[in-house]
């Protein structure tokens, strides 16, 4: 009883990273689309080629459904007159809503009668209602839109036909100067114009124009291909993923070939050749099934295999020139030694107002050789770590990495191999570029990890030094991206050595930058900068906001100690028998808020009661700081808990409040030893407690 | 099919498209784009369609004449197409057609690949376009032209002429391309070639490549002001070339650097606001030609 829909958007080629994305909104708006219209259907299916996007509503019923909606009107006080007739009010609502007061019947809503009308909303014709989906596809979002001609829409690529089908009849609609038809294109080569006179014919029809309109379909015949070739060439092909994507959305009508290039460059790293494969040329590398690479490389053409071997013989050729191009780079590279390379940092600029690339790499040396000897490394491991900080960066002037601008750090670690630097300082080349995402794996050495921390603190601090914070999502330098990663390490290796404090030796580096202006300012943005990037990492280890915000109040610290605390507040918070000590500790850091106050007189401490808590108050003292020493958070909390009893009994005895001046005074000093104490384990007074009873 | 017939051809095949055949211009330039025939005549609401073959200078890529790929100077074949035609990808194809490549025994494709020239403030969406596997073509549609929104939009195609010769005539080095039936590239650009590459590696007067800098880009300012706009616009790519020249031999800082940039880019911007506003005062000649 239904009708069949198809809408298909021809375009020139659509920028293969944006088609995923744009069929799910064509699919998703859709869906949509017809939801709000009230049209019902069996089943929506979406279709996507570089040069098409589509789709195909099934058995859409011909009239939108017909609703009653429920109308509010006033109260039924305001509707009726003294005599219970219907005043001018309830009159007035009926009339605007179309119907009569016969029409009236009345509701209570928390306890006041209203008075209400149904009001019956007509379906309309679906065909009178599909020519609006134009709104639709104008409304699909690209990553980046152009304009063309004298167009004045903004879209990924011009648009050059339009399909819209309800059954047989077209839905009239225009967009950029394009009407919709029912005529579509086939492959650019292979395939022809062709009439479309069922919306159900869509995929068969196309196919016939050697068009696979399904995306999944046609990354399949893909695969399946690999796999042949696999079998009937006996070698393996890793097949990546996004690369797979990436091809599949490059190609209508795929054919996968096998080409080869000479075994000599087999004598390149590795990266080299697989970067030039898979980034430069898409191409997918080849492998023994004992994982070594193939002088051979897998290809997919877009079209069949009519003269296959000519398209074969020009990859070969690009292949060819990308490799010699490569081959004849490593071995003018390695002519020069690694120092005159470290020199030419001079000469780049690492951002206008923090100097150049070499000025970074002393800074980042001086970080990484303080850390290294705060978390006690002895004097060969420093110096371990000032030459593999001075020849961190060496490769970025290198003609292979300018090339290959993706295989920095990689033809670093393997330059600095053959040059005879040691294994683990060439290793840490590589290793400081880690983690290069949020989740990324970390360096697996000490040196690696000191490398990557100092060179990321650098610049960290260096960029929101000069106010280049990130917002939104304009991060251009990846500070989010570092500051997580220098967390991730230092949580991983359980370092003795605060954030605070690498963060104060990379700020020491710039104290002569005259782009920095106030440098308390900066310190305040870069701890809240730290401190949103702590509570991203601990919200995802399911820590609750308030609890994060109060272990990190006062400052990161090192960093798996505050989790630790963070863990264990988390438990506390829920645990009755902690209620008593979490109201004394509270009650005092309220109380101390009003103080600046630290000494302690002791001939002042006029009761037993504030003997006592003085008493201990310095053993708590003795004990907290022995906890914090041993990182262990459960024992610094246990040593604040034992002033529980004292200090309660001390509110119950004394007016902190007292007369006396300086009685006073003392009370206050003396609350606030403890609230500094409670406050360096955590803010308790903003966690929100939650022991029910 | 050798490079002269490989330019003839497309010249031909242009002008039936109602190109207008235009020469190389004469003052040194980095790419076909900045060519005020693709640069100026982008601009503002006049139709505009041309096509010419534009030797381009890269002074930074010079290679002595011993690299098989990289030249101090290759030539373009450049088509500007003012509004953009709807069919310019068919028309664009046809034209590789006739150069005797049949799409059907190759792999075309348009791979994404969006252009930016900060230096003139000019940048555009498009592909660069491969034949199997190589980019022969980069087709831009322009956005954006020293600063100002393109509107009605331009499309731009460039033929890279020496890869797509290397395809054609099957060759691996550039200067084993036949030029014509009885020269080779060699015989023509070998020594220009090496002459230039060792001038701006080794030769050049920097010192004077610095004045003339300065010079020129005072009588750019000077010229721009009296509103004599492509005289104005000739020292601007006088001064980019001679930047390039000074640039390569290595005598420009890092924070130099951005410095002259910013410095071409000014000019570039200001002349082509003068552009516009000129052919405005004129009527848009070319707007009202259309009509007739």
């Amino acid at each position: 009883m239904g009708k069949d829909i198809l809408f298909e958007i021809g375009l020139e080629e659509l920028p293969a990273r944006f088609i995923d994305d744009a069929e799910k909104q064509l699919r998703t708006k859709t869906k949509q689309w017809f939801e709000e219209n009230r049209i019902s259907y069996q089943r929506i299916t979406s279709y996507s080629t570089p040069r098409r996007l589509a789709v195909l509503i099934e058995q859409a019923v011909e009239e939108q459904e017909t609703v009653e909606e429920e109308v509010k009107g006033p109260s039924l006080k305001v509707a009726q007159t003294e005599d219970g007739a219907w005043s001018k009010a309830a009159v007035g609502f009926t009339k605007g809503q179309g119907m009569t007061v016969d029409d009236i019947y009345t509701k209570e809503v928390k306890g006041v009668s209203y008075i209400y009308v149904k009001k019956r909303i007509d379906g309309k014709k679906t065909k009178e209602l599909l020519p609006a989906f134009k709104e639709i596809i104008e409304g699909i979002q690209f990553g980046k839109n152009m304009r063309w001609s004298t167009e004045s829409l903004r879209y990924a690529r011009p648009i050059r036909w339009l399909v819209a089908l309800y059954g047989e009849e077209i839905i009239p609609f225009e967009i950029a100067s394009v009407p919709t038809d029912r005529i579509t294109y086939g492959h650019r080569f292979l395939g022809k114009k062709v009439s479309l006179n069922n919306p159900k014919d869509y995929e068969n029809v196309m196919e016939k124009q050697y068009v696979i309109v399904n995306a999944e379909d046609r990354k399949k015949r893909i695969l399946d291909s690999i796999r042949e070739l696999e079998i009937n060439h006996d070698v393996v092909i890793p097949v990546d993923d996004s690369l797979l994507h990436e091809v599949c959305n490059l190609v209508e009508y795929p054919t996968a070939f096998v080409g080869s290039f000479d075994e000599r460059f087999l004598n390149l790293p590795e990266e080299v050749l697989i970067t030039s494969m898979k980034e430069h040329q898409r191409y997918f590398p080849v492998k023994t099934k004992e994982g070594q690479l193939l002088p051979k490389f897998i290809g997919v053409r877009n079209g069949n295999d009519k003269k296959l071997d000519t398209v074969v013989k020009g990859n070969e050729k690009v292949l060819r020139a990308r490799l010699s191009d490569a081959e004849f780079f490593f071995e003018e590279d390695l002519k020069k030694p690694i120092d005159y390379y470290v020199e030419r940092l001079e000469k780049v600029v690492f951002q206008e107002k923090l100097g150049t690339y070499m000025e970074k790499v002393k800074r980042v040396q001086s970080i990484a050789v303080q850390t290294a000897s705060l978390i006690n490394q002895e004097s060969c491991f420093l110096q371990k770590t000032e030459r593999a900080a001075m020849i961190s960066k060496f490769d970025l002037m290198t003609n292979m990495v300018q090339e290959f601008t993706e295989l920095q750090g990689i033809i670093g670690e393997k330059y600095a191999a053959i040059y005879g630097e040691e294994d683990d300082i060439a290793a840490s080349i590589r290793e400081h570029y880690m983690p290069i995402n949020a989740n990324g794996k970390l360096p697996d050495t000490m040196l690696g990890s000191i490398l990557s921390v100092a060179d990321k603190m650098d610049t960290v601090v260096g960029c929101i030094s000069v106010g280049l914070i990130p917002t939104g999502s304009q991060d251009p330098y990846g500070l989010r991206r570092q500051a997580t990663g220098i967390l991730r390490i230092l949580e991983e290796n359980n370092w003795d050595i605060s954030l605070e404090t690498i963060l104060e030796i990379a700020l020491q580096q710039y104290q002569d930058n005259k782009y920095i202006e106030n440098t308390e300012d900066v310190k305040k943005s870069l701890h809240e900068f730290f401190q949103q990037r702590a509570t991203f990492i601990l919200r995802e280890k399911q820590i609750e906001q308030d609890v994060i915000h109060a272990v990190l109040d006062k400052e990161i610290g090192l960093f798996n100690y505050a989790e630790e605390k963070a863990l264990l507040l988390s438990q506390k918070r829920h645990d009755s028998d902690f209620k008593r000590t979490q109201e004394a500790l509270v009650r005092v850091l309220n109380i101390a808020k009003k103080t600046e106050e630290t000494e302690v007189d002791t001939d002042y401490l006029q009761t037993e009661s504030e003997r006592a808590l003085f008493r201990s108050y310095l053993e708590a003292k003795e004990n907290y700081d022995e906890g914090k020493r041993e990182k262990n958070a459960n024992k610094a909390l246990q040593a604040l808990t034992e002033l529980t009893e004292p200090i309660h009994a001390f509110f119950d005895h004394n007016m902190v409040m007292a007369e006396d001046e300086n009685l006073k005074r003392n009370r206050l000093a003396l609350l606030n030893r403890i609230a500094k104490l409670t406050n360096d384990f955590a803010n308790l007074s903003i966690i929100e407690w939650k022991q029910h009873q | 099919m050798n490079i002269q017939q490989m330019i003839l051809t497309l010249q031909d095949y242009w002008s039936k498209h109602n190109c207008i055949l235009v020469q190389a211009y004469d003052v040194e330039k980095g790419a076909g784009t900045m060519s005020p025939m693709t640069l100026l005549r982008s601009l503002g609401p006049e139709p505009w369609n041309v096509a010419y073959v534009e030797p381009s200078r890269r002074p930074a890529d010079g290679r002595y004449g011993e690299n098989p790929n990289r030249l101090y100077q290759h030539h373009q074949f450049q088509v500007i197409m003012k509004p953009s035609p709807d069919n310019i990808q068919e028309l664009y194809l046809n034209s590789l057609k006739e150069l005797g490549i049949d799409p059907l025994e190759h792999d075309i494709r348009f791979v994404e690949d969006n252009w930016e020239n900060p230096t003139l403030g000019a940048a555009g969406l498009g592909w660069e376009v491969w034949l199997d596997g190589m980019e022969i073509t980069q087709f831009t549609y322009f956005q954006q032209i020293g600063g100002l929104e393109a509107n009605p939009v331009a499309v731009e195609l460039t033929y890279g002429i020496e890869r797509l010769a290397s395809y054609i005539q099957d060759k691996e080095n550039v200067f084993d391309l036949d030029w014509n039936e009885q020269f080779t590239y060699r015989d023509i650009f070998y020594q220009p070639e090496y002459e230039h590459s060792k001038y701006t590696f080794e030769e050049s007067d920097t010192e004077m490549l610095f004045q003339l800098f300065r010079m020129y880009e005072k009588e750019a300012e000077r010229t721009m002001e009296k509103g004599l706009v492509f005289p104005a616009y000739d020292y601007v790519l006088k001064c980019s070339h001679t930047f390039n020249l000074l640039d390569a031999r290595g005598v420009i800082s890092v924070t130099e650097r951005t410095g002259y940039i910013s410095r071409i880019r000014n000019l570039a911007r200001k002349i082509a606001k003068a552009y516009v506003k000129e052919r405005e005062r004129l009527g848009f000649p070319m707007l009202k030609k259309e009509d007739q």
